[in-house]
């Protein structure tokens, strides 16, 4: 009898909570917040002169982190056919974080290999231009520090203490 | 060193284990690393860059994972969606 994927929601979902922990161990903390807070990830280059947001299942978004104006969807994915019953797709956290370590490694291999179209063609222009703007002003209010989430100053002054300052 | 592999249905499943110090563990350890690349699989070893800023690293042979690395993190290469 061959074997083939059956969505199960109780083993996808506790595959989903073990990559979430190995997105925390490996992006980090704040891309952990940020992936469960908006759904998606953000990777920008050292200079923040362009970026990507890291969709789960569903294009890399590139955009001008100088003026947030949105570039193209480079459609990539990371398929294991090595278990038909468990499907071909990682869990939706792997998968960003799979995306996030492909641009870190080797961002010309990883964009070589994607399929390029006009924004628009899979995710909804509007969406995506909400998404960035979303994730700006969140971060706005944080800022990381050694891999540590620490609240903006006003959050902290509003709360009566001493801003956490960087040693 | 852990070698941690992505999968679809379960997350990351650990390969191996071992201390690369040790003959027998590293034999084991170079001959899953070589298995997953033998399957497709891109090998990404996780540290922090500069500033705390969190980087990754592709290692194409296990001679090239640093001493310090804790972790290797196997999945799919990337293909054209």
């Amino acid at each position: 009898m061959s074997r083939r994927y059956v969505r199960d929601p109780a083993r996808e979902r506790h595959a989903e909570e073990r990559a979430r922990q190995l997105l925390r161990s490996t992006a980090g903390p704040e891309a952990l917040e940020i992936y469960e807070r908006f759904g998606f990830l953000c990777h920008e280059d050292s200079a923040h002169e362009y970026g990507y947001l890291i969709y789960p299942q569903r294009p890399i978004v590139g955009y001008d982190a100088r003026n947030g104006e949105l570039l193209s969807e480079y459609c990539v994915r990371f398929r294991d056919e090595s278990d038909p019953e468990a499907g071909e797709r990682l869990p939706d956290a792997d998968d960003v974080l799979a995306k996030w370590l492909a641009l870190r490694m080797d961002e010309r291999r990883t964009l070589a290999a994607a399929n390029i179209h006009p924004l628009g063609r899979q995710l909804d222009p509007a969406m995506v231009r909400r998404d960035l703007a979303a994730l700006r002003a969140w971060r706005a209010q944080h800022r990381e520090v050694d891999g540590r989430v620490l609240r903006s100053e006003a959050e902290e002054l509003v709360r009566g203490r001493a801003p956490a300052r960087p040693v | 060193m852990k070698l941690l592999r992505m999968t679809p249905g379960k997350g990351d499943v650990l390969l191996a284990e071992g201390d690369p110090a040790v003959a027998e563990d590293e034999e084991r350890l170079v001959r899953e690393f070589r298995r997953q690349l033998d399957l497709g699989m891109w090998a990404a070893v996780p540290h922090e860059g500069s500033g705390g800023r969190r980087e990754a690293t592709m290692v194409r042979d296990f001679s090239e994972i640093p001493a310090a690395a804790e972790r290797v993190i196997f999945f799919p290469r990337a293909a054209g969606g």
